[in-house]
């Protein structure tokens, strides 16, 4: 064993990973509870336990509470480990644990008050937003800081996803959140009008693109090959993926707004990009796949290995549904129905939920000095009734979606609507139910996974690896 | 010159950049070598690999370890 120089540190991965558990059941939960809320209209109890207070709550849990603390937790884990570096700036990335840990704490108290600057994804009134710049911005010290500091020559291909997420969040949340405040609790956008459309969706979209998949795919880039014990399949591949990611994403918003006041060329730019997505994105998920060629068969008993894979599956069939949904002829019967959703959802509990649950799977016992995880016959459990939670969801969207774009088109011979709206939810119930049931079923395995989490962490010795001089030809 | 033009080389020497970088992964064969050495990088410390997992150097579980 080569000369140790310190450690890494441990603590601030095994704070964000545990935390991301936390709030993956608790995002989830008020999740199923306005799914709940949508069958049984009663389970409303106002004003602040609405559906229209509790579904901002619930997308920001899950996108910046869960996915939040489990980009830190990996990112923070993966830059240490390929740049052979202790994380620079400790208390600084200490701070960074907190001060997102309040972020949360104050959307989770702020939205259900009925404080929102009314931005979709981007709800948070501006003190908050002034907090999450400082502590993204303290992010990226610490992100980059570590990778400067490298004793490796290379920069590997996960750090450069993981960078480009880290960034361009930055930019758009400076960019979307600028906004004249009026109170301590109100404000209004500096935009008007449909440049404020633009500007939404033009975060709203790249929140996507990069928070929801460039993050998640640094995280594909490192516990795929690890878990699969070989390299990836295609390093040159990965870099063109790379690449071609971050010069079509910027331009794909204006798909949110087709057949809205947004001029039509800026409609029609946004569709062609959408389409070209296809491809990195196929690129992505085929890297990833093929990891394991040559070894398929240890997809046949370790569960970890079928979370990440399975993820890349739903990941593929997300970004061939998302350019689909991108042209305008198909978005004219897809928009504003439940199809959305349930696009959204085989992205955020196929593709990123799974990607994370898996990394965390691996990286828990390494945090805590255990062999492997208390029970792998748990994490078994957790993959199948996750997976049939996410096909209950997605499926019954699809159904009701269609449903429902039909149904809202459907003109009698005198130009007249056929179905009156409340036609078309009172169809849309038996779906909303099914709904309920997948999403309860994904709760449930965030519960046994928390179960197996505590056991795995009881008894464990936090041990911060040793941190080694790299062989000679990485240096 | 307006800012339209502009906007519009933007665009064309994007593209070019964009195919400058295709070449650069695929068309360099001297590349190919680096490439294979940072794939690698994730493997390149698997003593500590098991140091994590409270595992002895050769890779058993260390007495009084076993759950």
């Amino acid at each position: 064993m080569a000369e140790a120089q310190g450690t890494y540190n441990y603590t601030v991965i095994r704070q964000f990973s545990v935390m991301a558990v936390v709030w993956g059941i608790v995002g989830m939960l008020v999740g199923v509870v306005i799914a709940a809320q949508l069958v049984w209209p009663e389970l409303n109890f106002g004003p602040y336990f609405t559906f229209g207070r509790l579904r901002p709550l619930h997308t920001n849990a899950v996108i910046f509470a869960f996915g939040g603390c489990a980009l830190f937790a990996t990112s923070y884990y993966v830059v240490q480990r390929t740049c052979h570096a202790r994380l620079f700036a400790g208390p600084l990335a200490a701070f960074t644990f907190w001060g997102w840990q309040l972020v949360i704490v104050l959307a989770a108290i702020t939205l259900p008050l009925g404080m929102t600057q009314g931005k979709e994804y981007a709800e948070l009134e501006w003190p908050i937003d002034l907090l999450i710049a400082v502590v993204w911005i303290s992010y990226a010290v610490v992100f980059f800081g570590t990778i400067a500091k490298r004793t490796v020559s290379h920069i590997y291909v996960a750090n450069w996803f993981y960078g480009a997420f880290i960034l361009a969040v930055a930019l758009l949340h400076i960019f979307n959140s600028a906004a004249i405040p009026v109170s301590l609790t109100k404000s209004y956008s500096a935009y008007a009008g449909v440049q404020d459309a633009m500007v939404q969706w033009w975060y709203g979209h790249n929140a996507v693109g990069f928070f929801l998949t460039a993050g998640f795919l640094g995280m594909m880039y490192y516990f795929v090959p690890k878990q699969a014990g070989r390299p990836v399949y295609s390093y040159r591949l990965s870099v063109v993926h790379f690449w071609a990611l971050i010069f079509t994403y910027m331009w794909a918003g204006p798909h949110h707004l087709h057949y809205t006041a947004l001029p039509d060329w800026t409609q029609s730019v946004g569709m062609v990009f959408s389409l070209i997505l296809l491809a990195p994105s196929w690129g992505g998920m085929i890297n990833g796949i093929m990891t394991l060629s040559g070894a398929w068969h240890k997809l046949r008993d370790d569960p970890i290995l079928k979370f990440l894979i399975t993820s890349l599956s739903f990941y593929g069939m997300s970004t061939f549904e998302g350019p689909m949904m991108a042209i305008k002829t198909v978005n004219a019967l897809s928009h504003y129905t439940d199809w959305t959703v349930g696009h959204v959802h085989s992205g955020a509990l196929g593709w990123v939920a799974m990607v994370s649950i898996g990394s965390l799977y691996y990286m828990l016992p390494r945090l805590f000095g255990k062999p492997q995880m208390h029970s792998v016959k748990l994490i078994t459990v957790h993959f199948w009734v996750a997976t049939i939670g996410v096909v209950l969801y997605i499926a019954s969207m699809w159904i009701a979606g269609v449903m429902q774009g039909l149904m809202w088109r459907a003109v009698n011979p005198d130009g007249t609507l056929t179905y009156s709206f409340v036609e078309a939810v009172k169809g849309s119930y038996p779906f909303w139910a099914i709904r309920f049931l997948g999403g309860l079923l994904f709760l449930s395995g965030m519960l046994i996974m928390a179960y197996n989490m505590v056991r795995t962490i009881v008894g464990g010795e936090r041990v911060n690896a040793p941190v080694l001089v790299p062989a000679a030809q990485h240096a | 010159m307006d800012i339209n033009d502009l906007r519009s080389l933007m665009t064309v020497f994007s593209l070019f950049t964009f195919l400058g970088i295709i070449w650069w992964a695929y068309g360099m064969k001297a590349n190919k070598r680096n490439f294979d050495e940072a794939a690698m990088l994730p493997f390149s410390e698997e003593a500590v690999d098991r140091a994590e997992l409270g595992l002895a150097g050769d890779g058993r579980v260390k007495e009084g370890k076993a759950s």
